[in-house]
């Protein structure tokens, strides 16, 4: 594309007509020819592209703007009148049950007059990203503003200080849900992957190694299903009689222990791919092992691992939605109630979407980040 | 270890600054401390479970089970099977649905990935759009969707169809299937017979082509082996041509083959999704090879073909197939999303039975052996094929 410019510049002398390349090799015309219409091949699939892309496009855009209905008549008792949405549905969206229910999806059934704290809480996580993104706060304080927004986000959803009525743990759900049981799962599961990395790879203590590759090999091994599962059932049979763990907090810890096993297999894929003489010279400084774990291998083994860390978290903010199975209300959970609504049901497309479009952003940002930080580490590195 | 001088062993001195009797000391510590656990929990279970009245044990395998299972591989009665025959259906369910996902997804991610690589900037960006998209999006959430979408479709009465023969309703998909035949048998022997015979052509092939130079055209026999073969058998035992239609009777289909709504939902989310990281694998896997090695194979007088399928699809393998196992490994896991949609799989099934039997340990021991003996199983061979295609290094 830039090719005429250098062609001028390099040979001052062309110029006028016979300077012009032939129409239709440069220019917007000359691109669409050589990447739309290079070869009767590429003409044929262009075509076919094209024909198809238009309509599913035109069918969206009948359905989803021009068709659709974007509010309904309540009555005087606040029920929905969907009847509306009934007669457009198949050539139309039903907008309307977005503009009612978004609330209740998004926050969940916390009291109606407090939901500012929840959506404190989903702000506060989203800028405890953005703060971590950037790498000036990659320093040992980030632990502490971590920490500290964790007990910030506990003390706004709780409440009960502060002139906060108290909010009992089975009236939260919706966003702050999925992104409480991701964040705190990868918070709580980082330290213990390190652990258990460092136990995999350590060569004089067999006995932890194997208690550490049995644990990364077995949680691996299973899906999560399989895992909340266990947290819902086998938990109660695991504590003493009349101990009554709350459902959050079970499948938080199974989520903590998932990650956990992931995280470790990315913790030691970044101590494995240091070279050994960075430990070699901590022994020989007489450093003992946990000062060279902590001040020579760790600072830069982890530096190493923070783009599969972060895949790792798109991973498991995605799986938060499989909790659905033992009811608990996080997002996707919250559509499925919202659709429960009599009036409502038959709506899921639209419903879905809406929580399609809200799963991309997170980690859609989120995976744009980490392979820019890829790039940026990898170039780094060939230095 | 390896150096010239090895260091005498010294005698192990009950002393602290002694590392090997600190390494001891702490992995006696730790393992005591996990154990210590694993007895309070396991004292905790049993005091539990004689609370509940629940007795441990694989007796109820033997019970009958009177779930309805709605699709199964073997013949299965609610009335009369056992538990033991559930489980294995279940089993038999997330392998169907594993194995149909695995060779689809290969074949769709890979013909994405090559599509992202296009020459075509519309091809390049739509299979692109594809892969950002689906990829960010939670698997459960597309499942929901496209199960909510089959059930949306119209009821058989008034069935969407392609011809007269396939129909697609909120029942699932329905097509014509063809009447098995002893006919039929011979020609699947006869096309085993017809693999066989041309894995030794070829290897003959291969083995004139190193003593001789000389490449005997193999393709016109693999051809007449493998189709003509097994056509002549069918056609000499009279070429049965039976089908089973299906025809609309009362509310429902009747004849034909199905494939039910909760499979199809499964396998079509299942494999799109894991497609999407196939794509991305398949892409880098290309990319690493350098261009200069199309060039050089040019250079040798081969062909495009030959230049891929003997000097960059070996090479691009070897990149591929480590993350490609993890993604195999992914896709069998994932299949167990299959209970939120009502697929009778290991979990759905385990899941029911445990329901019904209140056995919590005997279930999850079950879900995780079969888990376990699958991502052991996959892991396994695609190992095995991994060394296989190795680079070997002098």
């Amino acid at each position: 594309m830039s090719q005429t410019t250098v062609d001028a510049v390099a040979d001052p002398r062309m110029t006028g007509a016979r300077a012009r390349p032939p129409i239709g090799s440069t220019g917007p015309l000359g691109w669409v020819r050589a990447n739309l219409f290079g070869s009767w091949w590429s003409t044929a699939v262009t075509l076919l592209l094209g024909y198809v892309i238009l309509r599913v496009v035109v069918t969206f855009f009948l359905w989803g703007v021009v068709n659709a209905v974007w509010t309904v008549p309540y009555s005087p008792q606040g029920i929905a009148n969907t009847a509306a949405c009934q007669n457009a549905k198949g050539i139309g969206a039903c907008w309307a049950i977005i503009s009612d229910k978004y609330r209740l999806i998004l926050l969940g059934r916390y009291p109606y007059d407090q939901q500012w704290r929840p959506a404190i809480c989903v702000l506060l996580f989203i800028g405890l990203y953005g703060v971590s993104a950037m790498r000036r706060f990659w320093r040992k304080e980030l632990a502490l503003i971590w920490i500290g927004t964790l007990v910030l986000v506990g003390v706004l959803m709780w409440g009960g200080v502060l002139g906060m009525p108290m909010v009992a743990e089975d009236q939260w759900g919706g966003l702050p849900i999925t992104l409480m049981l991701a964040t705190l799962g990868l918070a709580c599961a980082f330290p213990l992957s390190v652990l258990v990395a460092l136990g995999r790879r350590s060569t004089n203590l067999p006995a932890i190694k194997m208690l550490c590759v049995l644990y990364v090999e077995l949680i691996r091994g299973v899906p999560l299903v399989a895992v909340l599962f266990m947290a819902n059932v086998m938990f109660p049979l695991f504590m003493p009689q009349g101990v009554n763990i709350d459902k959050l907090l079970r499948i938080q810890v199974a989520i903590i222990l998932f990650t956990g096993a992931y995280l470790a297999e990315v913790v030691r894929g970044g101590l494995q791919s240091l070279p050994k003489g960075q430990a070699e010279a901590a022994d020989a400084l007489g450093l003992s092992y946990w000062k060279k774990t902590a001040f020579v291998v760790l600072p830069q083994a982890l530096r190493l691992v923070i783009p599969p860390l972060v895949n790792t978290f798109i991973g498991s903010f995605k799986d938060t939605s499989l909790v659905l199975i033992i009811g608990l209300f996080d997002l996707l959970t919250m559509g499925k109630v919202a659709l429960s609504d009599a009036p409502w049901q038959s709506f899921s497309t639209e419903v879905y979407l809406m929580l399609a479009v809200i799963y991309f952003v997170f980690c859609f940002a989120m995976s744009k980040y980490s392979r820019g930080l890829e790039r940026e580490l990898a170039r780094a590195h060939r230095r | 270890m390896s150096g010239a001088r090895t260091v005498p062993k010294k005698a192990l001195r009950i002393s602290w600054s002694d590392p090997r009797f600190r390494a001891i000391f702490w992995q006696i510590v730790i393992v005591g401390i996990v154990a210590l656990i694993v007895w309070y929990l396991v004292g905790n279970t049993n005091r539990n479970l004689a609370a509940r009245h629940i007795a441990t044990g694989f007796a109820f395998l033997g019970r009958v089970a009177g779930i309805p299972i709605g699709e199964s591989l073997i013949p299965y009665n609610p009335a009369i099977d056992t538990f033991g025959t559930a489980l294995i259906i279940g089993i038999l369910n997330t392998l169907k649905v594993a194995l149909i996902g695995v060779v689809l997804a290969t074949i769709l991610g890979t013909l994405v990935g090559i599509g992202r690589l296009s020459g075509n900037w519309l091809l390049a960006k739509i299979t692109g759009v594809y892969v950002e998209t689906l990829r960010d999006i939670p698997l459960l959430l597309q499942l929901l969707f496209w199960y909510a979408l089959l059930q949306g479709l119209p009821a058989p009465r008034n069935a969407l169809h392609v011809g007269d023969f396939i129909f697609l309703c909120n029942r699932g998909i329905r097509m014509p299937t063809l009447v098995w035949e002893s006919a039929d048998t011979w020609a699947l022997v006869a096309f085993l017979v017809g693999v066989a015979g041309t894995w030794f052509w070829n290897r003959h092939a291969h083995q004139r082509q190193e003593a001789t130079g000389h490449r005997p055209a193999v393709w016109p026999i693999a051809l007449l082996l493998l189709i003509g073969l097994p056509l002549g058998v069918w056609g000499l035992l009279g070429a049965p041509t039976a089908v089973d239609m299906p025809v609309l009777h009362g509310f429902n289909f009747q004849g034909g083959g199905t494939v039910s709504p909760e499979f199809f939902t499964l396998l079509v989310g299942l494999v799109l999704y894991t497609a999407t990281y196939i794509a991305e694998i398949v892409r880098s896997g290309i990319q690493a090879v350098a261009l200069g090695q199309w060039e050089a194979g040019g250079a040798l007088g081969l062909s495009r073909g030959a230049v891929l399928r003997r000097i960059v699809l070996p090479q691009a393998l070897r990149v591929i197939v480590p993350p490609m196992t993890s993604q195999y490994l992914n896709l069998a896991k994932n299949s167990s999303l299959a209970v939120y949609i009502g697929y009778q799989d290991v979990m759905s099934i385990a899941n029911t039975t445990l329901n019904q039997t209140g056995q919590a340990i005997e279930g999850i021991a079950y879900i995780m052996a079969v888990y376990l003996t699958i991502s052991l199983s996959i892991s396994l061979f695609m190992n095995w094929y991994n060394a296989r295609i190795a680079l070997v290094e002098r």
